[in-house]
């Protein structure tokens, strides 16, 4: 079902109050100043998923701006997947052929893209070369989505080259920061409130839902949503739910999205799936990339949310769940250890036993429980939304226009 | 209802954080860090900590505790450093000090120096605040506390934690005193001390103290 245009006014009723007129009054700040994001795909991702969202919402914040987006051929894209996996830790071969694409294709781009804005954000390092390319008129800030804490040198050397041209640098987590001789801002990922994932939904609703995917709402549900993933940890969650469920009754619902096309993806959901073997409690759900709504009910559905991933990008899912005003168990790794505070919205943990013990903690205190789901939904509040996004890219604007 | 010839404007604000990419793995480069950093980093981790606790007051109330407690474990330094209240010092340079002399302090009792073996390093931060007029202007002290329950929680931070704000010819103690003649208001005003609450737990007092003054029950 396609989602109605969004308004900014419609925000009003779920973000702090004084949130919008406060969005309004920063925009009165940049009046008239242009804003350029540059990114290298319209559909699909995360960006792209994000500019949709923003682009209406500038405007209608009365900031002109404008969505470019890189074009390329499949030998570019192929050397921008390589960075991509590199600049994450995965070690990749760089040819000098390789190098070359990457750089003529940001050159060529420079010369088609309607490239002069006040401020220009380039996203993530596909983009990043076109600032050798192009006259600069206002700032450069490049946004980079991606988990840089442990580059392959030699990508991040040839990445870096362009960086440093920049004004400053925006990452989503303090340890991704780098030694730069431009400032490194801070800006977390954010949840759209009013999407299809996380608007609130009806009783009526989250029962029909579950009623669909065959989980019977008869006891406690502990959920995990993520990839089948080894660093998601889901036989851990199992292991977890093994050992709570000698003591306590409840179900689990393992759910994430399928694994056609992602072999190790495959090999650990069927882990997961044998791991489950023979305990009807268990639920291990594939679900298309498109099934917000389906998510948006589970967490709804939900008593305690598990994120118990090793290793982790920033991990919106935590958000998500805790935007449901539910208590979230996560793994102690990356963006989950800024969005839980421990013993007020969830817990950390760094052991299947770790996780098992504050599951049990959590189902045998339910008005604690309860609490923490409230307190984390208003931590969400406060941070988590797009909202907070949109104000911290109109005082970026505001900083670098001075 | 006396009426202020200057009217108040509440301020809102927002912060822009900046990574300075030095990071602390045990408690001794964390203490060297606080030496050498800016002072903007050292404001960023004590005082501008309440801006992001708008809500919930954290466990600990300034991130070099929180750290130390959380992250390394290590709950004795974790409690020495929560009982830093900053609004103690007028200079950062006094504050800074005092956090350096309770970590070196610290360290001197014990044989190794703890370092973070599951958590997370400590990353070193400052942030630029972005002042954004809110739009509530007030001349009396009804309007005074009908802004401070409508103005965005960072309008409490500008004002009541934020130096340049408290410094501030028209800070709002300042205000009541000159304009409405609410000399004992300002008094309780500038008594407050925000260091154990959230930014909305300070709100509420603020209201408290407004509707004593104004003699009508607590509203919300």
């Amino acid at each position: 079902m396609a989602e109605a245009p969004i308004r900014l006014d419609d925000y009003r009723r779920v973000v702090p109050g004084g949130t919008i007129d406060l969005l309004h009054r920063l925009a009165d700040r940049v009046r008239g100043r242009s804003l350029l994001h540059v990114n290298s795909t319209r559909v699909g991702g995360g960006v792209a998923e994000m500019l949709q969202r923003y682009v209406p919402l500038f405007e209608e914040l009365g900031v002109p701006v404008r969505w470019e987006v890189l074009a390329g051929n499949e030998m570019f894209f192929q050397v921008t997947k390589s960075f991509h996996n590199a600049l994450q830790g995965t070690e990749q071969v760089f040819t000098d052929q390789m190098l070359r694409a990457y750089i003529e294709t940001n050159e060529a781009n420079a010369r088609t893209l309607a490239l002069d804005a006040d401020v220009v954000i380039i996203h993530d390092p596909q983009p990043a070369a076109l600032i050798e390319f192009h006259a600069k008129r206002g700032p450069w800030i490049w946004r980079c989505h991606i988990d840089v804490s442990h580059p392959q040198r030699r990508a991040w050397s040839f990445i870096r080259q362009y960086v440093v041209k920049y004004d400053g640098a925006i990452f989503s987590l303090p340890k991704f920061a780098q030694r730069l001789p431009v400032p490194q801002y801070l800006m977390y990922p954010s949840i759209d409130p009013l999407a299809d994932k996380n608007r609130p939904l009806d009783p009526d609703e989250v029962n029909g839902v579950l009623e669909r995917l065959a989980v019977p709402r008869d006891k406690p549900i502990l959920l995990q949503v993520s990839r089948f993933d080894r660093f998601k940890d889901p036989v851990g969650v199992v292991n977890a739910y093994r050992i709570v469920k000698k003591y306590d009754d409840c179900r689990l619902v393992l759910a994430g999205g399928g694994a056609a096309d992602d072999p190790e993806g495959a090999e650990v959901l069927a882990e997961v799936q044998e791991a489950a073997r023979g305990d009807p409690d268990i639920h291990v759900l594939v679900l298309p990339p498109t099934a917000h709504y389906e998510i948006n009910a589970l967490q709804h559905a939900a008593t305690i949310i598990i994120q118990k991933s090793t290793k982790e990008g920033f991990g919106l899912t935590v958000a998500e769940g805790m935007w449901k005003a539910k208590p979230v168990i996560g793994g102690f790794a990356g963006g989950i250890t800024v969005q839980i505070i421990y013993g007020v919205t969830g817990y950390t943990v760094n052991s299947v036993e770790g996780c098992a013990f504050r599951i049990r903690h959590l189902l045998n205190n339910p008005e604690l429980a309860r609490r923490m789901g409230e307190n984390a939904r208003e931590y969400v509040r406060e941070n988590f939304l797009i909202t907070r996004d949109l104000a911290e890219h109109l005082a970026l604007m505001t900083a670098q226009l001075r | 209802m006396r009426q202020a010839a200057r009217p108040f404007e509440f301020t809102a604000c927002l912060e822009l954080r900046e990574m300075l990419g030095r990071s602390a793995w045990d408690e001794r480069e964390l203490l060297t860090a606080i030496e050498d950093v800016p002072q903007e980093s050292i404001f960023y981790h004590t005082h501008s900590s309440f801006l992001r606790s708008r809500y919930l007051a954290a466990p600990y109330p300034n991130d070099f505790a929180t750290w130390a407690a959380i992250q390394v474990r290590d709950r004795v330094l974790g409690e020495r450093l929560a009982a830093v209240d900053p609004f103690d010092y007028t200079e950062l340079e006094a504050l800074r000090a005092e956090l350096i002399t309770i970590i070196d302090d610290h360290l001197s009792d014990l044989q190794a120096v703890p370092r973070i073996v599951y958590g997370e390093p400590f990353h070193f931060m400052r942030s630029t605040i972005i002042e954004v007029p809110s739009g509530v202007t007030v001349r009396t002290l009804a309007e005074f506390r009908e802004g401070l329950r409508r103005v965005d929680l960072s309008a409490i931070y500008y004002h009541f934690f934020e130096p340049r704000g408290r410094r501030d010819p028209a800070a709002p103690a300042e205000w009541l005193e000159d304009e409405l003649g609410e000399d004992q208001l300002a008094a309780q005003v500038r008594r407050l001390n925000p260091y154990t609450r959230s930014l909305d737990g300070l709100r509420d007092r603020l209201l408290a103290l407004c509707d004593e003054r104004l003699g009508t029950p607590r509203r919300g």
